[in-house]
């Protein structure tokens, strides 16, 4: 059962990895939300809990009490549009943000203390061609990054990196340069570096945006996997939320600086989409898959549809 | 091999109390800089170190009319050039060339004005020379022991730091979220740099400092993976320029009949002709990668 | 301080101030501030082979800019732009350093070259500025609209066919040419100064390209009078008040623009308006 393997891996160390077990035990690969629910309810506190969180620069609004939470072993999306305050929401749940309101919690800890029990995947990552480091010495330093002084040899902690590697599947290129790795490579690195002192959740900031469709959706299963066999809660910002759809437990959605989360039925609907990015989204569903489209076309008689120039005249008009 | 190696060297090379001494200072300003260097390019400071360089020139002419240590003047006004850098904001890259200039602009100025103040009143007309070119075979004996002090705090900084520096170099972002003040390990960093640019500038002079500080770390960075091979050759490869850069100015006084070529000058030849050579040493790298090391056993998926 | 000797020294500075302010404005723009003062330092050694071959200052300068002009384009293709400026910088002042051992008479004009005295410019030294400058403002008049798409938005300008080394070496060749030219006259302290405090102050006040590119020529011109007035007073190194005067300017823009954006930040961010697509569609 490899599986199994992965959740004794998972599990070992000096934290207990009871309830990862327990999850991963109630769970069959073809898994569906009710049963990540009902293993949630079972192990009772959440993982994740963030209560009022009010962020002001100046006296711009970005956040204004937001409240939500991520039990373990949950894939969450986080969607919203340009400038609703995703990334400002992650840096907060990771103490990142200046001056937020309100409380957040880790595993019952404020963020500060919890930050082995968290990895976090930012945005931009452009790591210099002439870095001289490899994705093995990036997950290295994702282990121990944070430690004074030189680092001595430790069979453990390089153990303790290969399995990070092993488990993004970037083993093919451990041992490159990382600056000279493609977008998508190096994405896999930077969750592996997340990975490296095997956290309970992890939060990534828009890591399908500016990857091809192969790479985007392999990202997803590969986020799934995570989720699935390691019980890792996974909380993730997306624009383009297709290639997460089939996978996504639940869905949290920011809106003018205030949130609200609901399952995937509840929020993947045309009007609720609608409202949300302010613009017409249309919901298709094609061979059980559900899709979310932007509504552009020619429509006569209806406002806030835009055409393209382009298209127009081609068809004539 | 020891009688062709006394051959080539002259006896006289290393009972010269001037060359030993320039053998010891310049050593330890070539291993600092080396292993601040590389961390340096990295964080995209190259100009921000020659301008430290620079503006402790200030700190040289000044030691002229004042009567201290020139390891003191340019160790002091590289640590407040340093603060000023970081005051203006260096770490931020929108902001970092711009504020390196003014720092840069201002600090020559004091320079000199100082100067001016060696020239006047101490009638020493070739201070701007010695300070902008540095002259090692006149190094007093007595700065052997403060400059191994300076060498050892720098490099005793960096290895302390080593991780989060690393980390912060690849990405702040990364190392923020592992709760590392990036803040802090850059005000450290940019002191540890003051400190190693003023050992350089004692040892090739103050314009001449980012020599050393630049060339063998940015050769050793196209030739390594990992980030303590690329420090191990930085290191190399400065002790070669120093050392070969000391030799042949030496020997330039059999050569040119009595009239010796600056030691600067021949370090920051080597030091070119080394990052030149790194090209095709990269090149033969690349294809080395290519053929991928077998991985570690049981790390199969 | 306007007796006779000195007219020459005021038309010079004014006129090297005008042109530096005015490429200076691009230095800042495109952040290679350390080119503008490798090029300068770099070429420094230029005079002092002039002197040992018995030529013009300004013919061993251009010379040396040259070489720094052609290595720096080659060494910035290689790896980072920084690494490049700091080799070229250093390899040119190492071959000076050369050159100032072989002739030993040098001492005070190494004083002179590197941190100016702009006490003593002869008649014959205003037409070589004078023509050079021309050029330059001829070339940057032209350039004006490349050199701003390229510095501000480099992809935008590779769309519209300005090509990345073309421009830079354009830029570079002027650079070069300023610093020849003001080298003699002003030293190398003073080039690098004027081409990055005034404009560096301006764009820290305006965000407007026009705007910033006015205030960066009236500042720089500002800056070389007030450095003269009191170098003139004091008979101290005009370097020193440059570096002085730049830095207090370049903090108090900095002070204003905090208090500024302070004062601002109680305001909204202005709403994107719809696309209007009728401004899109072609005539038929």
């Amino acid at each position: 059962m490899a599986y199994r393997e992965k959740v004794s891996i998972a599990s070992d160390g000096k934290r207990d990895g009871a309830d990862y077990e327990a999850i991963a035990e109630s769970r069959v690969p073809n898994y569906s939300a009710a049963i990540v629910k009902g293993s949630m309810e079972q192990t009772g506190t959440p993982l994740l809990s963030a209560e009022d969180i009010t962020v002001r620069i100046g006296t711009r609004v970005l956040l204004q009490n937001v409240t939500f939470s991520i039990g373990p072993g949950e894939f969450c999306g986080l969607i919203g549009e340009n400038g609703a305050g995703k990334t400002t929401l992650l840096r907060s749940l990771i103490g990142l943000q200046h001056s937020p309101h309100g409380r957040v919690r880790v595993c019952g800890l404020p963020p500060a203390k919890a930050r082995d029990w968290v990895g976090y995947v930012p945005q931009k990552i452009n790591f210099a061609p002439d870095l001289p480091l490899r994705v093995f010495d990036l997950v290295l330093l994702g282990c121990d990054g944070h430690r004074l002084g030189p680092r001595w040899f430790s069979r453990r902690l390089r153990e303790q990196a290969h399995k990070a590697i092993c488990a993004v599947g970037a083993e093919g290129f451990a041992y490159q340069r990382i600056g000279e790795l493609s977008g998508g490579q190096q994405q896999r690195a930077v969750i592996a570096h997340a990975m490296a002192r095997q956290p309970r959740l992890l939060l990534l900031d828009e890591p399908l945006a500016n990857l091809d469709f192969r790479s985007a959706s392999e990202l997803a299963q590969l986020l799934g996997h995570l989720s699935r066999v390691h019980g890792i809660s996974v909380l993730v910002t997306a624009h383009d939320i297709n290639p997460l759809l089939s996978l996504l437990d639940r869905i949290v959605y920011l809106a003018k600086g205030r949130a609200a989360s609901g399952s995937i039925e509840e929020v993947v609907q045309e009007e609720t989409l609608s409202r949300l990015y302010g613009y017409p989204v249309a919901v298709i569903k094609h061979g059980g898959k559900l899709l979310v489209l932007p509504d552009v076309g020619p429509r006569e008689g209806e406002d806030g549809c835009y055409v393209v120039p382009d298209a127009r005249s081609a068809e004539g008009v | 091999m020891l009688v062709w190696l006394a051959h080539i060297l002259h006896f006289s090379f290393f009972h010269s109390g001037p060359v030993r001494t320039a053998l010891l200072v310049g050593g330890c300003a070539a291993v600092v800089c080396a292993v601040i260097g590389v961390f340096t390019i990295l964080r995209g400071h190259a100009f921000a170190g020659h301008a430290l360089g620079d503006v402790s020139s200030a700190g040289g002419s000044a030691s002229f009319f004042l009567g201290i240590s020139p390891l003191a003047g340019f160790l002091g006004i590289a640590a407040i050039a340093a603060m000023s850098l970081e005051f203006l904001g260096v770490r931020r890259v929108r902001d970092q060339d711009v504020a390196t200039g003014i720092v840069l602009g201002a600090g020559l100025g004091l320079s000199a004005l100082f100067l001016y103040f060696d020239i006047t009143t101490t009638s020493t007309t070739g201070a701007a020379v010695t300070v902008m070119f540095g002259s090692m075979f006149a190094l007093s004996p007595s700065l052997i022991w403060p400059s191994i002090i300076v060498a050892i705090l720098g490099l005793g900084t960096v290895s302390v730091l080593y991780r989060p520096l690393l980390l912060s170099v690849a990405d702040p972002e990364l190392a923020a979220t592992r709760g590392i003040s990036n803040r802090w390990v850059g005000m450290l960093h940019l002191l540890a740099l003051a400190g190693a640019v003023a050992l350089a500038a004692l040892s090739v002079g103050s314009v001449l400092a980012s020599a050393l500080l630049i060339g063998p770390a940015a050769a050793a960075l196209r030739v390594s993976r990992r980030p303590c091979v690329a420090i191990s050759w930085a290191i190399i490869l400065g002790l070669v320029a120093v050392w070969g850069g000391i030799w042949l100015a030496y020997e330039s006084y059999y050569w040119f009949s009595g009239n010796a070529w600056p030691v600067s000058f021949f370090v920051v030849v080597i030091i070119f002709a080394m990052y030149l050579l790194g090209a095709p040493c990269q090149q033969l790298l690349r294809r080395r990668v290519r053929v991928a090391e077998p991985l570690p056993e049981g790390t199969e998926r | 301080m306007f007796a006779s000797f000195m007219i020459n020294t005021w038309i010079a500075a004014t006129i090297i101030a005008v042109t530096a302010g005015i490429l200076g404005f691009f230095v800042v723009l495109r952040r290679s501030a350390f080119a503008a003062h490798a090029l300068p330092i770099g070429a420094f050694p230029g005079a002092a082979a002039a002197q040992l071959l018995g030529i013009q200052p300004l013919w061993g300068l251009l010379a040396f800019v040259a070489v720094g002009v052609a290595l720096l384009q080659q060494l910035q293709r290689l790896g980072r732009r920084d690494v490049a400026a700091g080799l070229v910088l250093v390899t040119l002042m190492a071959s000076g350093a050369l050159l100032l051992s072989m002739t030993k008479a040098y001492g005070p004009g190494v004083f002179a070259l590197l941190f100016g005295e702009v006490l003593g410019v002869s008649s014959a030294d205003l037409l070589p500025v004078t023509i050079i400058s021309a050029v330059v403002m001829v070339g940057v008049i032209c350039l004006y609209r490349p050199l701003l798409l390229q510095s501000a938005f480099p992809a935008l300008a590779v769309a519209r066919g300005i090509r990345a080394g073309t421009t830079d070496l354009l830029f570079l060749i002027l650079l070069g040419l300023v610093t020849a030219m003001a080298l003699p006259v002003v030293g190398t302290l003073l080039v690098f100064s004027l081409l990055v405090v005034p404009a560096a102050t301006a764009q820290t006040l305006s965000s407007h390209p026009t705007r910033a590119f006015v205030l960066s020529v009236v500042l720089a011109v500002g800056l070389m009078w007030s450095a003269i007035a009191f170098s003139f007073w004091t008979d101290w190194p005009i370097g020193f008040f440059v570096g002085a005067v730049g830095a207090t300017l370049f903090s108090s823009a900095r002070i204003f623009r905090f208090v500024r954006s302070r004062w601002r930040s109680t305001t909204a961010v202005a709403p994107s308006g719809p696309l209007n697509p009728a401004v899109f569609t072609r005539p038929t």
